[in-house]
């Protein structure tokens, strides 16, 4: 220890020599930071200024209810596109949502560790990375080939696959959360399980649950590559469960593509109700109502994509919690 | 307390309302047993479904092609009697928009996941948090229309021409004339998109990172910066490798922004030679051709791109859970 | 001793106000601290003689933690934290605004409740850690301290032929006294302990109270715990805290035999904890 004085000085120095560039360097990357933040939020509020600067001007009532008429004039509007949209996404959901609850319940309420509920897992893990377009193709070749045009239900159940792993793997990750003295005072007084299940547990999970409903129904409302090879797209209103029907992002890419300043108009106006719809479903349904009212805690809404795999790295990291 | 009457009744009440409850109570409980198995098992089989008709539309042009021909093969000819397909340029051109994605987007996720994490405040941090997540709630389509009409002109007159002029000549990457409709507008565009993903994921992993290790960082005197890089960044490595993993994903699948702005070159064309080339993705070419493609052979070669990039998909997201859960071992309890 | 004698030894200044910082390693006068709009700590003066062992007792809540960590400026790292008064280490303010917080940090070292070593390092690595932070690049310096922290922390021996495996495949008792190690590579003057044998084993437990007493030979520590009977075995001198304040502080013996102050003492015959 005889020359700890010695080794003091040494550190000391070598503390006082680097201070200054590393004090340096902290302050910058702070900069830096705060510019990545930036990168991101300003092409954000250009999106939402664009959509609302240049889609404004398309809104008007004819706009929201009528056919497209003449293009190069800019009549008619986009009627058929919304009823679409909304025709297609309640089916998508009709036959999505369904699925995607019970099969949350069994993966938190009924599966043991066997290979099934595995595999169920794991293949809806797999599910939420499938690029939509292929999801598109599969409503082809499955209701589009068979039934011989281009239809809405093609649409529809090419829309529920992709709602399904995201409803069924935010349900299971709500419904674990659910304290068991919840379910025990259910059981306890006689109530069968299945009643405890559906009555008690779901509604005490109802908060979470509705939210990945909203993020699926949001999810699918913006998608535009499925109903590329499923719906067609079409300037007419619905005409029947099998003919091909139009929808708002079909209709934007359309419009896009037209060389007419009219189009364009409309395309922007398009969007601008897209936009409103989804933004209202999404981010003032979850973060004003729900969390507010409820105080939740909620997924936030990139997880989209990627829930149930980050869920599963994120108990690795912690250990799991139950 | 009780009078009698009042004792009976209660009496009659709980048997009553135990036999409401136990009524069909097994038959109940089967029956919703199964419901549940069902639909668990609907989803399995919807999987099965995906791989089985992509698997059989896309069996006529492997067929013709060979399955291994068909992803080395340059050309992209749908002229009837002289039909080839091939899919090598739009897995080159996947690849590389998504590389200039992740190029990109990954570092700048990476800093505002720490500044939300690490560094901001949390009245700050939150708030921010949340407008980064709105990025995320907006369809693609909507990204597209802006980066057709809008983001496309900035960066073609602040970033492509300049880089152009000044090095077109002596970097064959800057060698093509920008227009702004390329690959490398195709990145970018992508890399605004997967940033809402990376970030937030990275911050959830940051945020699992145990505080004790920034205690133990500060008291040997690091600064905020050098905690977070040498000793918290490390510590996190599987998820954020995870988190990045997981955008590329998101990346190689889009297709409707990626249509809307990679210039749509078609064949050998699309292979892009410098940043400022036209292209295509698997996704983008499915997207433009298939309500025109007419004979079957066409259709089932557009088919063959869904099977390549499903199983580029597949890869990442298996390759991404693989290397994680490698890694995460790594992540203590101590032995006691 | 004689009265007088008392009256006039260090030991009896130690605590007030009027006595010289100079005489002390660690001096703290009129600290207060917040978090936020909560008075965490009131008006703390106590004085810390060179090479001994203090203890600070008191019941969960009472501000022993927090004065722990204002001692070596970590409290800063709580965002909303605030603090009034000074602590003087040597002559030194620590807290006065020409001071470099990360000198302080390698004059006063610390090791906290539960052991955290850097697990994706060696155990080489995790000792020389704050070393290489700080610019040190010498290799052959680095060896040998690294040599002699892991002696002084009683680790060398079972290690010594393992230092490439990771900091956390070692024990929690090991991983602890690999901390302790940590913290010895920076030559601090002064080890600040965090209630160190709260997550430990007896056993584990004991070994460390076997170390404290040989590094106040060349350091001065100052402990934090929970475990009185801990603080009779290890500590010269204890300090009794309740709700903020510093209640009572002398000699160890005094505090648990004679104690002054009836809280004092109810606290000591397990009253109230």
């Amino acid at each position: 220890m005889s020359n700890t004085s010695e080794r003091k000085q040494i550190i000391q120095d070598s503390i006082l020599r680097t201070n200054a560039r590393r004090r340096i360097i902290d302050k910058a990357i702070t900069v830096a930071t705060i510019a990545c933040v930036a990168a991101a939020l300003i092409p954000l509020g250009s999106i939402l200024f664009e959509v609302f600067k240049n889609g404004a001007s398309a809104i008007s009532f004819e706009f929201l209810t009528e056919p497209q008429g003449s293009i190069v004039r800019g009549d008619g509007g986009i009627g058929p596109a919304i009823q679409g949209t909304l025709i297609v996404v309640g089916l998508a959901s009709l036959m999505g949502v369904p699925v995607g609850v019970l099969g949350g319940i069994y993966l938190s309420e009924y599966a043991g560790t066997g290979k099934f509920p595995y595999f169920v897992r794991f293949f809806n893990n797999v599910m939420t990375g499938l690029p939509s377009i292929v999801l598109g193709i599969v409503g082809y070749i499955i209701l589009v080939l068979t039934i011989g045009s281009f239809n809405v239900m093609a649409g529809a159940i090419a829309l529920s696959i992709i709602m399904i792993p995201i409803v069924l793997g935010v349900t299971e990750q709500t419904v674990k959360l659910v304290p068991n003295s919840v379910r025990e005072a259910g059981h306890s007084l006689g109530i069968p399980k299945w009643k405890v299940t559906m009555f008690i547990t779901l509604w005490s999970a109802k908060n979470g649950v509705l939210t990945g409903i909203v993020l699926g129904i949001s999810r699918i409302a913006g998608e535009t590559a499925p109903l590329i090879t499923t719906i067609l797209g079409t300037s007419l209103f619905f005409q029947g469960f099998f003919g091909p029907v139009d929808a708002l992002p079909l209709r934007i890419w359309r419009l896009s593509q037209q060389p007419y300043d009219a189009s364009h108009e409309f395309a922007w106006g398009s969007a601008l109700i897209l936009i409103l719809m989804i933004l209202s479903l999404s981010v003032a349904l979850r973060y004003l109502v729900l969390e507010r009212k409820f105080r939740l805690r909620l997924p936030p809404l990139s997880l989209n994509y990627s829930f149930p795999i980050v869920s599963g790295m994120l108990k690795k990291m912690r250990g799991t919690k139950e | 307390m009780t009078s009698p009457e009042s004792t009976k009744s209660r009496e009659e009440r709980k048997n009553m309302l135990s036999s409401f409850f136990l009524r069909g109570r097994r038959r109940g409980d089967t029956i919703f047993k199964w419901v549940v198995i069902a639909a668990a098992g609907y989803t399995l089989l919807l999987l099965g479904l995906v791989v089985f008709s992509v698997g059989e539309g896309s069996l006529a042009a492997f067929g013709k092609e060979g399955f291994f021909q068909f992803f080395a093969q340059t050309d992209w000819n749908p002229v009837e009697g002289r039909e080839s397909y091939g899919a090598l340029p739009y897995i080159v051109g996947t690849l590389v928009s998504a590389g200039i994605a992740m190029a990109i987007g990954v570092p700048i996720s990476l800093g505002i996941a720490v500044f939300i994490s690490e560094i901001a405040p949390p009245r700050i941090g939150t708030p921010v948090g949340y407008i980064v997540e709105v990025l995320a709630a907006i369809p693609s389509i909507i990204y597209g229309l802006w980066a057709l009409f809008v983001f496309r002109f900035w960066i073609l007159d602040f970033i492509e021409r300049p880089l152009h002029e000044a090095f077109g000549g002596s970097i064959p990457l800057f060698a093509q004339t920008p227009f702004g409709l390329d690959v490398f507008t195709a990145g970018i565009v992508l890399a605004i998109m997967i940033i809402p993903i990376i970030s937030s994921i990275a911050r959830e992993i940051l945020k699992a990172v145990p505080n004790s290790q920034r205690e133990a960082a500060y008291s040997l005197g690091a600064t905020r910066w050098e905690t977070v890089w040498k000793f918290v960044f490390p510590y996190a490595k599987a998820g954020l490798l995870g988190a990045a993993i997981l955008g590329l994903g998101r990346a190689v699948g889009e297709t409707i922004l990626v249509t809307m702005v990679i210039g749509n070159a078609v064949g050998a064309a699309a292979i892009p030679e410098g940043l400022f080339d036209q292209s295509q993705t698997l996704s983008s070419v499915i997207a433009n051709e298939f309500n025109e493609a007419v004979t079957n052979f066409h259709i089932s070669s557009l088919i063959a791109l869904a099977v390549v990039l499903f199983i580029l998909t597949m890869a990442i997201n298996i390759g991404a859970q693989f290397l994680v859960s490698r890694m995460v071992r790594v992540v203590p309890g101590a032995r006691e | 001793m004689t009265s007088e004698e008392y009256a006039d030894s260090l030991d009896y200044k130690v605590g007030r106000t009027d006595s010289d910082v100079r005489d002390y390693k660690v001096s703290v006068r009129h600290l207060d601290s917040w978090f936020g709009t909560k008075q965490a700590l009131k008006d703390i003066n106590f004085d810390v003689k060179e090479n001994t062992v203090t203890a600070l007792i008191g019941p969960s809540g009472c501000g022993k933690t927090t004065l722990i960590r204002c001692l070596n400026r970590m409290n800063e790292m709580t965002a909303s934290a605030a603090v009034k008064g000074s602590v003087f280490l040597d002559k030194v303010d620590i807290y006065d605004r020409s001071v470099d917080p990360v000198i302080i940090k390698r004059r006063m070292g610390m090791v906290f409740q539960k052991p955290n070593p850097f697990p994706t390092m060696s155990i080489y690595d995790n000792v020389a850690a704050g070393l290489k932070l700080n610019g040190i690049r010498d290799k052959k310096l680095i060896n040998e301290i690294v040599e002699e922290s892991l002696k002084g922390a009683v680790l060398w021996e079972e290690v010594k032929d393992e230092l490439d495996k990771p900091g956390i495949s070692l024990s929690g008792g090991q991983q602890q006294r690999l901390c302790i190690a940590r913290a010895l590579a920076m030559q601090p003057e002064v080890l600040l302990m965090d209630e160190p044998t709260s997550a430990l084993d007896p056993i584990a437990s004991a070994k460390i109270e076997e170390l404290m007493n040989d590094l106040k030979k060349d350091l001065t520590i100052i402990i934090v715990t929970h475990n009185m009977q801990q603080a009779a075995r290890v500590s010269d001198y204890t300090a009794f805290m309740y709700l903020g304040e510093l209640i009572e502080y002398g000699p160890t013996k005094q505090i648990f035999e004679n104690p002054q102050k009836e809280l004092t003492e109810r606290y000591i015959s397990g009253k109230f904890g």
